[in-house]
């Protein structure tokens, strides 16, 4: 019985042409087959999406209309194609039964039911060929159980926020439980718009009043919504609820798929919360995923989800050119191994860059032989000299038996391979321990920097979703207070009272005693997961960058190579990444007296101190530290001068410095040969240059800050530039010709494995890269010819004028050396193609009051005499902005847009 | 082949007058007064007088149109006789004529309201959004010249629209003498914070590229015929410096003291109606229109004009000003 037929959609809702609307016996759907059909085109596939509750198919609006004109596009450049359109795509959008325009029958409908009217549905409809599954919300789960049941038409799935898996312990969300709380549910989903309006709440920005009321179309009365009451009643909220068999036979079923995956996701959804991401993710651990910071549950809503899905369906490298016949395998992704390929065996794939010539060692290599040699089993392995660590030195033997402890006691509360591991530690031994210690067992360390600040933090540990969290007290504390996942470890003893307040559930050191005695599990292979970095969110928001065993090794053993690092060498780190590497090098570390989180805390003295404690020969020093240690050089006594006349290498890891500032560091250590490298998170080492390298390249002709030659060898990849076109953007051919300004492509064997969870820059960092595994850095710069790498900018601050475009680093440092000048920014104003150079400079603090606006005549013209390319504007700022993290890069987005106002005529405020 | 200039008595119409001559071409000159330039055919005579306008264009091939009433403040009616129906007079006879080719020099300011222009292109004429009589009839005139593009007896005559913006030189009575007058008696405020971008044209390169629009009508008609080109320096500086910059290369002291610019628009407007009802000889010390443009930026996208006109500003703002303190006597960069 028919309570109300399917309808089609009415011809005037925002964003939907009512030529897509279809209805077929119960269904209403949206298709255009037909449309394509009428263009004489052959889709190469099928797009079969699912609404959930309580929206219906209008939610997939975009993604009809936009492969719909994708397809015409592209038929028209190719013309017809007997086998498929390569980029044409049918999009079949169906509004579930007792849902949308489709039919009220009056029948309660089970998730097997659903599952399995969607099969009769597209067997009826003739559905033939590859099909893609795309699903949102509990949508998403009957889109699945669609794709479990057609395994051999299956070609991929897609989903936008949505869970397949309830675990008995955790409560359903919160939202659902009021939904489903008696004497809420009838009322709230039937016969109130409650449920419905809150859902449509829920969108980030909010919806336009039109676009609200076309979701609220087909739910008018309470008999339309029905079956939203049905839906909610379906949740399978407990153990025993009819729906919970479907439910885990789906859940099983999409663990053993193989097709390619995509997840877009909503970071900020009440309902399908990461807890669920990190779910589909273990069932699903090739799928490109890519998570929404700023979007919600109506992430169809929020975000541009079409184009995305769009390029996910046209990066399938298989659909033929030319020959034809060939099966369509399905939607690819960036060339990044483990995103879209199917999941295989660990530890015997290859990485997907080519094989190392050179066998794999793991990380822990180092230290095992030491420790396992009886001469060097009791040498110092690791010192530390800050404050809190007063003095602890770690031998061989002993941090190689606390690591194997650590890995089994892990083991044994529960710690598996590709588990997370967030490490909130302040850099020192236990840190040191802890990381090897993960990293035997195969659980990924989490490591983000105290310096993202609180908020940072908090996103960088819900973007990375670790199961354990292991910190000091400070750490816990914010995990309590911010609710940062994870089972909570804490490293320092604790009183009951405290550890139940901060939610501890271990302790370190029960956990070191667990393991005693322990046999460790089996080791990782080399391209499973072994490090989540997060950049400094000083270019943009931070960012997780994902390494594999094999990427780590590669970085030790490039310092070890590049840097002739042997056991002998000894290193005085204070800079923390490589304060980690010293056991993987086998060779000996000290932190210097120093709060590692505050570099410039570190004195001449601290570091004579260390160099003298432990004979290094190798000094690793930030840029900041740097330029304390050099402040207090005078406090050195003649033993301390003697102590750093014996360091041999010196390096300045971090940001390129000046020759200024290299050449007063290395005046402390006259024996030194000074290096300052090039590179980023997602690659720490890609050239050098040394100090003699600064000196020689002064003497060239170009701009910007020479930063050396790649530091690995071409074979292994290297750096190439893609050229900037008029529009300032890097459309060029990856190339090694010298000169061409350009983007910074960077390759090699350390090169991050992929970004964390962030498919679509992934998508961005490989666009148009040579084959192998290639990451554009968003740097600008150009190659010279000898071969050395000229950094200009970041890509972002081109400015786009009449003449071409312009990378602001080189006219800069012309203007910065103008007597009085303390720092130089310039900034493009007007429209991109015409925008015009506007130089913006801070006076030397010395030069008395700055009141912003136009410089002064005699500063105005010093800086035009100075500059490189002619600017239109001098204007004056008594301190140009900067972010708030290193409040030494100039935020240049800032500044543009006030010299836009004052140079527009506007009021002049400061920047 | 002879070409006609109208408006020759004036800076820019005597740059183009001699750059045509200096290559060799047959001038002949309209205006109420001698043109001053060695080597061209003086016809003289007014817009308002048909008789004399088709006297100057018989046997012309080629018209290049600067003669205009050109001032701030000034009678309405005035502005329309000389600028719309002088225009007129002058596209009737030349169609008459048969002229080949026809320069229609114009304002930037007939396309826009004098609100802040960054990085704009030239677009439409739009007498309806044109500030004062000048812009407004310039813009209505701009409109009748490209109308006649493809008229003639034979669909011949081509017209295009050149719009340079705020030109300056040696011997520039309007912007240049004035500024220095101003300026060495008190006279001259800073608007606002003197910061606004604006494009402003030298001499030369004004006259260099209303020829080359003349050219282009020649070699490639089809790439400029019927369109309007704002011409400039291709360099906004701001607005206090390049005042600044004449003033230095005049030999006098640069102003130093500052009006609001929201007064100077209001008191601009005052200013304005007083003349309009007792016009004087002198225009008045401020209008409205000068105060927007000289406190809100005006600065333009030049890479189409580039590129159809095939040509490029030759002498740059730091070369015109020293040019310029050649001239005076005063110093520049």
């Amino acid at each position: 019985m028919t309570l109300r037929p399917a309808s089609t959609v009415p011809p005037d809702l925002p964003g939907l042409e009512s030529r897509f609307s279809h209805v077929r016996g119960d269904w209403h759907y949206l298709d255009n087959g037909a449309e394509l059909s009428a263009h004489g085109i052959e889709p190469v596939g099928t797009v079969l999406a699912v609404h959930g509750n309580p929206t219906w198919s209008y939610l997939w609006r975009d993604l009809i209309e936009t492969l719909t004109e994708r397809a015409i596009e592209t038929s028209a450049a190719v013309g017809e194609y007997p086998d498929g359109v390569r980029g044409a795509w049918r999009v079949v959008a169906v509004d579930q039964l007792e849902m949308g325009l489709s039919a009220r029958t009056g029948r309660r409908r089970t998730l097997a039911d659903r599952v399995a009217d969607l099969s009769a549905f597209t067997a009826d409809l003739g559905l033939d060929g590859p099909v893609v599954t795309l699903g949102h919300d509990w949508g998403g789960v009957v889109s699945l159980g669609w794709a479990v049941d057609h395994p051999d038409r299956l070609a991929g799935v897609a989903l936008l926020n949505t869970a397949v898996h309830q675990p008995d312990d955790v409560a359903i969300p919160a939202p659902l439980r009021l939904a489903l709380a008696r004497g809420v549910h009838r009322w709230g989903t039937r016969t109130t718009r409650a449920f419905l309006e809150t859902t449509l709440g829920l969108a980030r920005p909010r919806l336009d009043r039109d676009v609200a009321d076309a979701y609220r179309l087909p739910y008018r009365s309470a008999d339309d919504r029905d079956g939203i009451e049905q839906f909610v009643a379906d949740i399978p909220a407990a153990p025993d609820h009819v729906s919970r068999p479907e439910l885990d036979r789906i859940a099983d079923g999409v663990a053993a798929l193989d097709v390619p995956a995509l997840l877009l996701w909503g970071a900020h959804d009440p309902v399908f919360s990461d807890r669920y991401l990190d779910d589909l993710l273990r069932r699903l651990p090739h799928a490109g995923v890519h998570r929404f910071e700023d979007a919600g549950h109506l992430i169809a809503e929020d975000v541009d989800y079409a184009g995305p899905v769009l390029s996910w369906l046209g990066s399938a490298a298989a659909v033929p050119e030319g020959s034809g016949g060939d099966a369509f395998t399905g939607p690819g992704g960036p060339s990044t191994s483990g995103t879209t390929s199917p999941p295989e065996p660990s530890g015997t794939t290859a990485s997907s860059t080519a094989p190392d010539s050179t066998e794999f060692r793991p990380i822990w290599a180092g230290l095992d032989e030491r420790a396992a040699d009886p001469v060097s089993r009791t040498d110092q392995a690791v010192l530390d000299l800050t404050a809190t660590g007063a003095g602890r030195f770690v031998s061989w033997g002993a941090l190689d038996r606390q690591v194997r402890r650590l890995a089994a006691g892990l083991h044994e509360i529960g710690v598996r391979r590709g588990d997370r591991v967030s490490l909130l530690v302040r850099p020192g031994p236990t840190l040191t321990a802890l990381v090897y210690a993960c990293l035997r067992i195969g659980a990924v360390v989490v490591v983000a920097d105290a310096g993202l600040g609180l908020r940072g933090l908090t996103r960088a540990q819900r973007g990375a979703w670790p199961q354990y969290l292991i910190g000091q007290t400070t750490a816990l504390a914010a995990a309590r207070a911010a609710g940062w996942p994870g089972v909570r470890i804490a490293v320092d003893p604790l009183d009951p009272v405290r550890r139940r307040a901060l939610g501890v559930d271990h302790e370190l050191i029960d956990v070191a005693r667990a393991g005693e005695g322990l046999e460790l599990p089996p080791e990782p292979g080399p391209d499973d997961d072994a490090a989540v970095l997060f950049t400094s969110g000083s270019t943009g928001p931070a960012k997780g960058v994902l390494y594999t065993h094999r990427r780590l090794s590669a970085l030790r053993d490039v310092l070890a190579e590049h840097f002739a690092v042997g056991p002998d060498t000894g290193l005085v780190t204070g800079f923390a990444p490589f304060a980690l590497l010293g056991p993987a090098l086998g060779t000996r570390s000290v932190t210097p007296d120093m709060d590692v989180s505050a570099p410039r805390t570190l004195t001449a003295r601290a570091v004579a101190d260390a160099v003298k404690a432990t004979d290094a020969r190798m000094v690793f020093l930030s840029p900041a530290a740097i330029l304390h240690v050099v402040d207090t050089a005078d406090r050195l006594t003649a033993v301390d001068r003697e102590a750093l006349g014996r360091v041999e290498t010196f390096l300045s890891t971090g940001a390129p410095i000046g020759a200024a500032l290299l050449e007063a560091a290395q005046s402390l250590m006259p024996a030194a040969e000074a290096h300052t490298p090039y590179g980023m998170t997602e690659c720490l080492l890609v050239t050098d240059i040394t100090l003699a390298g600064i000196r020689d390249a002064a003497g060239a002709p170009d701009t910007g800050v020479c930063v050396g030659r790649p530091i690995v060898d071409p074979a292994d990849g290297g750096v190439l530039i893609s050229a900037l076109d008029d529009d300032g953007a890097a459309t060029g051919p990856p190339s090694a010709d010298p000169g061409a300004l350009g983007e910074v492509l960077v390759s090699a064997p350390h090169l991050k494995e992929r970004y964390d969870r962030r498919w679509l820059t992934d998508v961005a960092a490989e666009r148009d890269t040579p084959p192998g595994h290639w990451h554009r850095t968003g740097d600008v710069g150009h190659l010279d010819d000898a071969g050395r790498l000229w950094i200009e900018g970041r890509l972002a601050h081109v400015l786009t004028t009449s003449a071409g475009p312009l990378a602001p680093v080189g006219p800069e440092q012309s203007i910065e050396r103008v007597d009085g000048v303390r720092r130089a920014a310039v900034v493009g104003v007007g429209p991109a193609g015409v925008q015009q150079a506007v130089a913006v400079v801070e006076p030397e603090r010395a030069s008395g009051r700055v009141r912003p606006g136009l410089a002064p005549e005699a500063l105005d013209a010093a800086v035009r005499e100075s500059s490189s390319v002619p600017p239109a504007a001098v204007l004056v700022v008594p301190e140009m902005p900067t972010d708030v993290r290193h409040n030494s890069k100039i935020d240049r987005a800032r500044l543009a847009d006030w010299a836009s106002g004052v140079l527009a005529g506007g009021r002049v405020t400061a920047p | 082949m002879t070409m006609l200039v109208t408006g020759a008595s004036g800076m820019l119409g005597t740059g183009v007058a001699r750059a045509l001559v200096a290559r060799g071409e047959s001038v002949r000159t309209l205006q109420r007064r001698p043109s001053g330039v060695p080597g061209v055919e003086d016809v003289p005579g007014s817009l308002t007088d048909p008789a004399a306008v088709a006297d100057a264009v018989d046997g012309a091939d080629a018209v290049v149109h600067l003669a205009a009433k050109v001032s701030l403040a000034g009678d309405p009616d005035e502005f329309t006789a000389v600028n719309v129906d002088g225009t007129r007079t002058l596209l009737d006879a030349a169609e008459r004529a048969g002229v080949r080719r026809f320069v229609q020099v114009s304002s930037p300011s007939v396309a826009h309201a004098g609100t802040s222009l960054v990085g704009v292109g030239a677009g439409p004429a739009d007498p309806e959004r044109a500030r004062g009589e000048y812009a407004r009839t310039k813009a209505v005139s701009e409109l009748l010249a490209l109308a006649r593009d493809g008229a003639g007896s034979d669909g011949g005559l081509r017209v295009v629209a050149v719009r340079p913006h705020i030109v300056w030189g040696p011997g520039d009575t309007q912007l240049v003498e004035r500024v220095v007058d101003r300026a060495s008696s008190g006279r001259l405020p800073l608007l606002g914070h003197g910061a606004a971008l604006i494009d402003t044209t030298f001499l030369d390169n004004a006259a260099d590229g209303i020829v080359a629009a003349l050219d282009r009508l020649d070699d490639t008609p089809e790439a400029v015929h019927g369109r309007a080109y704002v011409i400039t320096n291709g360099e906004p500086r701001p607005v206090a410096d390049l005042l600044a910059g004449i003033c230095r290369a005049a030999g006098v002291e640069p102003p130093r003291w500052r009006v609001p610019a929201g007064l100077a628009r209001v008191a601009g407007g005052a200013v304005e109606a007083v003349w309009r009802v007792r016009p004087g000889t002198d225009e008045p010390p401020m209008t409205r229109f000068l105060a927007e443009q000289l406190s809100t930026a005006h600065w333009f996208d030049q890479r189409e004009t580039w590129a159809d006109l095939r040509w490029r500003p030759a002498v740059s703002i730091d070369e015109g000003l020293r040019r310029l303190a050649a001239y005076y006597g005063g110093t520049a960069p």
